[in-house]
């Protein structure tokens, strides 16, 4: 053995902080802060109350249907790649439903919670899947960037957008997502330490699904994420991204503390990617299926369900009302590819300076040109 | 009018837009109270504050990246980088990021950012201060590429840079900082941001360039008159979009061209002005479109620099060979 591998794998040093186990259990504000105890800022505050848990619920059933039948179409050859969102839920909607509104946000790729909540349609969602945009929605209009594919690119926008929001004296709080192989990129640590040193409103949000691609986090790091945050001088959390109700919870307190100047954050909240990497990957050839089932007994959704039994916080009209809703927007997303018609090249040459450009009208009117004289020829 | 270096005229420029446009925003290594290593920014942070001209961490990348989340907020930033051969930690944010953006978002995100960098060689600088880097963003599309030669061209083309909206990469030879000359800050005035300027007319053939070799080509011109040779000299400023309306016009009227620039030759911005002038004015030409540039070596040490740039005398070489072809 070359170097002791349980250094800097984040599951063998210390427990996340939770508030719902796997079993359903609620733990009480009391077992919480005994447990907690070796992360000074977790805060157990939050009210569980039944209409929370079922707005969690319900945005975590979206997104797992959205999920499926997003697979389905690429499957089905109606769309060119998909990265699943499996087994995320609870780390993407515990976070994306603590913020406001007018919170900006920035998804890395794999965030499609994040976008279900802030209103992106299930068309403008697949454009981008389908291959027929680079971003299906207005990210002004959604507070919601577009998805950003190369890693951790997307966190000193992140950290500069907050640094617009100092400016203005508002208090938005601005937030990004990042996975675990994204924090060993360069502009991660940039940004973190940029957002440090300049005392911007913005929460890192990461989600340790414990692979890049076929990478574990074993091989990626040696000191875990929520530690090297505090290196950084950012505020730190550590939970448990498969209780929704504890990463909402750490996340509300997070984005408070930002907003009440407290300066940047970072989350880091363990989860699975339960599903391969995207639609084109193949983690049969990487990780064994008894790590797979070991996670599939901590699923986010099912012990949700267990403390809405055991509360009796749910009516079957309800559940049946949630069904309906979750084909429902199966059915739209089916409907949505249908919608697309064939692509134009020549919008292209408008978009990519505001401005005038010789060299693109000029291009723009040969490509016309040459389409023009092939379909004369052709008819 | 008035009389400035290139340094103080782009100093006056800056002055300008963060005087009228309260959005502006000045960022970078040392851009402070040092006024940044080439003074260009001096006195700025005193008169317009730290919040708006802002000393940035020493991360090239995250200059330019948290430059484009300030510009989705709003914000017109100004970045610096503080050499050429230090922008290559930027270069995901520019070529990935600032210049794909608008169409990505099919153009609900523009991004008025500028990123000023002192380039090219000719001041006896240690490695990687000395390099000609406009290749490589000239070839990303999404992106303006602009250089100044003179100082009236610096104060202009910048002003203008931040004021058209589009990314746009702000070359400024350092070689020609402390080069004075008259500056006019009536905007009014001011040629069109994206087209060549003809900054010495001619008649017997056309020398394309730009930045530091604006200067060198007009000593060439000037030595060539005294043989009773007219050479044309066409200041490029804007090498993306290329003004080939411009070029074309010199030369269907001399019938030669020539292509002057630092960078290394191999698929550098001469060959794409050959490339433009060849298709448009084949039957006009008299002889093959030359070029006359830097070595394709890496940088040379300070000592070798004057020997690997271009000079008047290589220029006039090459204008020997155009003539008698």
């Amino acid at each position: 053995m070359t170097h002791d591998e349980h250094v800097g794998d984040p599951s063998r040093t210390g427990e996340p902080a939770s508030l719902l186990a796997p079993d359903g259990a609620l733990k009480t504000s009391s077992e919480t802060s005994s447990e907690a105890s070796t992360e000074a800022l977790w805060d157990t505050s939050l009210e569980v109350t039944a209409e929370l848990v079922r707005d969690l619920y319900r945005w975590m059933r979206l997104t797992r249907r959205l999920d499926s039948e997003a697979f389905s179409l690429q499957r089905h050859g109606e769309l060119g790649l998909w990265a699943p969102s499996l087994g995320q839920e609870a780390a993407q909607v515990g976070s994306i439903t603590a913020l406001r509104p007018t919170d900006y946000v920035f998804p890395s790729y794999r965030e499609h919670a994040t976008a279900l909540v802030r209103g992106v349609t299930p068309a403008q969602m697949l454009e981008q899947w389908r291959g027929i945009s680079g971003c299906g929605w207005d990210p002004a209009a959604l507070h919601l960037h577009a998805y950003t594919v190369v890693l951790a690119a997307h966190l000193p926008h992140a950290t500069g957008y907050a640094m617009g929001v100092q400016r203005d004296g508002t208090d938005e709080v601005v937030t990004a997502y990042l996975g675990d192989g994204a924090t060993s990129q360069g502009d991660a640590n940039e940004a973190f330490n940029w957002a440090a040193a300049c005392h911007a409103p913005v929460l890192f949000f990461v989600q340790n699904n414990q692979y890049a691609i076929s990478t574990p986090t074993r091989l990626q790091m040696r000191t875990p994420i929520h530690q090297r945050a505090r290196g950084f001088g950012l505020q730190s959390f550590f939970v448990d991204g498969n209780d929704v109700l504890a990463v909402h919870a750490a996340t509300r307190q997070a984005v408070s503390q930002i907003r009440a100047g407290g300066g940047p954050a970072l989350i880091e909240a363990v989860t699975y990617r339960t599903g391969p990497h995207t639609s084109s990957d193949d983690p049969t050839r990487y990780r064994d299926q008894a790590e797979a089932d070991a996670w599939a007994s901590r699923d986010p959704l099912a012990r949700v369900e267990k403390l809405l039994d055991a509360r009796d916080w749910w009516t079957p009209a309800w559940r049946l009302g949630l069904d309906a809703e979750c084909e429902r927007l199966g059915a739209d997303l089916r409907s949505a590819v249908q919608s697309f018609g064939p692509v134009e090249l020549d919008g292209l040459f408008d978009t990519v300076l505001g401005g005038r450009s010789a060299l693109l009208a000029e291009q723009k009117a040969g490509y016309a040109d040459y389409v023009a004289a092939y379909e004369e020829v052709s008819s | 009018m008035t009389r400035l270096s290139l340094s103080a005229a782009l100093n006056s420029g800056l002055r300008h837009v963060l005087e009228e446009d309260p959005k502006a925003i000045v960022m970078g290594e040392d851009v402070g109270p040092l006024g940044g290593v080439f003074r260009v920014t001096d006195g700025l942070s005193k008169d317009f504050g730290a919040e708006r001209v802002i000393d940035t961490p020493l991360a090239e990348s995250s200059i330019v990246g948290t430059a484009i989340g300030l510009a989705m907020r709003g914000y017109h930033p100004i970045c610096e980088i503080q050499f050429d051969g230090f922008v290559y930690p930027a270069f995901n944010q520019i070529v990935s990021q600032l210049a794909k953006m608008r169409a990505r978002t099919a153009g609900h995100v523009p991004l008025p950012v500028v990123v000023r960098i002192p380039c090219g060689g000719g001041i006896g600088a240690v490695e990687h201060h000395s390099e000609s880097n406009e290749a490589y963003f000239a070839h990303t599309s999404g992106l303006r590429v602009m250089i100044c030669s003179d100082p009236q061209s610096g104060h202009y083309l910048l002003r203008q840079a931040l004021a058209c909206g589009d990314p746009v990469i702000f070359y400024e030879p350092k070689r020609r900082y402390w080069e004075k000359g008259e500056v006019s800050d009536d905007l009014s005035l001011a040629p069109a941001f994206d087209r060549a300027v003809i900054a010495r007319q001619g008649s017997d053939a056309t020398v394309v360039c730009y930045g530091g070799m604006v200067a060198t080509c007009l000593e060439a011109a000037g030595y060539a008159q005294e043989e009773g040779r007219s050479l044309e000299v066409i200041d490029l400023r804007s090498l993306s979009p290329l003004d080939l309306d411009t070029v074309c016009a010199s030369v269907r009227k001399t019938g030669r061209c020539l292509v002057v620039h630092e960078a290394p030759g191999f698929a550098g911005l001469g060959a794409e002005v050959v490339s433009g002038v060849t298709e448009r004015c084949f039957y006009h030409l008299e002889a093959p479109v030359l070029r006359v540039t830097g070595f394709d070596l890496p940088y040379p040490p300070a000592k070798y620099e004057n020997q690997y740039l271009p000079d008047a005398d290589r220029v006039l070489a090459a204008i020997d060979k155009l003539l008698e072809f």
